[in-house]
């Protein structure tokens, strides 16, 4: 594939070394003459010194031909900026671009841009995975669908603990879809499984129905 | 009217005062505070801290209530990022935005933002001119 890397800092240079070693033609647009030298001299001659903001400079990019572009600079008007030129300038088959605050991800999608990589809400994330308070952690976000997978896990201060899986006021659209018992190790949940403190559940729902959920298997 | 302007650098600023002069409810946004010091001290409306891309400063500025949004930046991205907020995620019912770059501006106004670009307005000003004289 011939890849656009928007963005020659830490993350467009590493994406881009990555991208190398996997058989794929690279090239880095970067503003500051210095990074492309950099880039040049350790990876070969496969940056470009330019806005990539400008359509000048993705026409020299050979953006006609290109099958993806990358926008990872530091700032997300510019990627924002970047992919939609792409896209709607030089039909580019798909856009990815990198957000700063987690806020602006609804927004690009709104705006036309078919994937977000935010790296904040990544951190965020493994953090919260990693903080023993927390009890929900988002597995995996299903975009199409727009359903999230979470690992809830039951404080034995629950108001679930001692109850069957069908006497729990689940919400719509959320299907408990693993059992992570203490006791029993894991399961596929039945009606009749009965939550006990420590347990994790592993839950299929939609953005809107998380809190409830939550509040339902942990009481918080 | 409620007008909501992003950037308060010498046409911001300009903007500002006039609306504000007409009696209209103003709201200028900028990152920087020293900024602010170009509105006139007779200036009525509100001065406000912040970077107009980020949605929950757009809120505090009253961007749900307001007729119209003016992204005068220094930046053609942040105010073409800001404009479009403004108009698809808040219908704000009027969104002009600046956009120096030619090509740019030319992209964006295809795809259906109110955009002026001064260096085209600029250019044809000056041409018109020398060739008046």
């Amino acid at each position: 594939m011939y890849i656009i890397v928007a963005g020659g800092g830490k993350v467009g240079y590493y994406l881009a070394k990555e991208l190398l070693s996997e058989g794929h033609e690279v090239l880095v647009i970067e503003q500051s003459a210095k990074k492309c030298e950099q880039i040049s001299e350790e990876l070969g001659s496969i940056a470009l010194r330019g806005d990539a903001c400008e359509t000048t400079t993705l026409a020299d990019a050979g953006m006609a031909r290109a099958d993806m572009v990358v926008a990872v600079t530091g700032d997300d008007e510019d990627n924002l900026v970047i992919c939609q030129v792409a896209k709607k300038k030089f039909n580019a088959p798909r856009t990815i671009a990198r957000i700063n605050n987690p806020k602006n991800e609804p927004i690009f999608r709104k705006l036309g841009i078919d994937v977000t990589v935010s790296s904040t809400n990544i951190i965020l994330e493994h953090l919260e995975a990693e903080l023993p308070t927390h009890s929900v952690v988002h597995l995996l976000e299903l975009r199409a669908q727009g359903l999230e997978i979470l690992d809830i896990k039951v404080p034995p201060n629950s108001p679930a603990v001692g109850k069957l899986l069908k006497d729990l006021p689940i919400p719509a659209n959320s299907v408990v879809s693993l059992h992570l018992s203490l006791k029993h190790g894991p399961s596929i949940p039945k009606g009749d499984s009965v939550i006990e403190a420590g347990d994790a559940m592993v839950v299929v729902t939609t953005p809107e129905n998380e809190a409830r959920l939550k509040e339902v298997l942990t009481g918080r | 009217m409620n007008i909501v302007i992003m950037g308060c650098g010498r046409v911001g600023a300009r903007v500002a005062a006039i609306f504000d002069s007409e009696g209209h409810k103003v709201t200028v946004l900028d990152i920087e505070p020293y900024s602010f010091r170009r509105l006139p001290a007779n200036f009525n409306g509100t001065a406000m801290v912040g970077n107009g891309i980020d949605v929950d400063v757009l809120r505090r500025a009253g961007i749900e209530q307001a007729d119209a949004f003016a992204a005068v930046t220094q930046g053609d991205n942040r105010n073409v990022m800001a404009a479009q907020i403004a108009k698809h995620i808040f219908n704000v019912p009027k969104v002009v935005c600046r956009i120096y770059d030619p090509l740019r501006e030319e992209l964006y106004h295809t795809l259906g933002l109110e955009t002026i670009s001064p260096t085209n307005v600029g250019a044809q000003l000056v041409k018109d001119a020398i060739e008046k004289a």
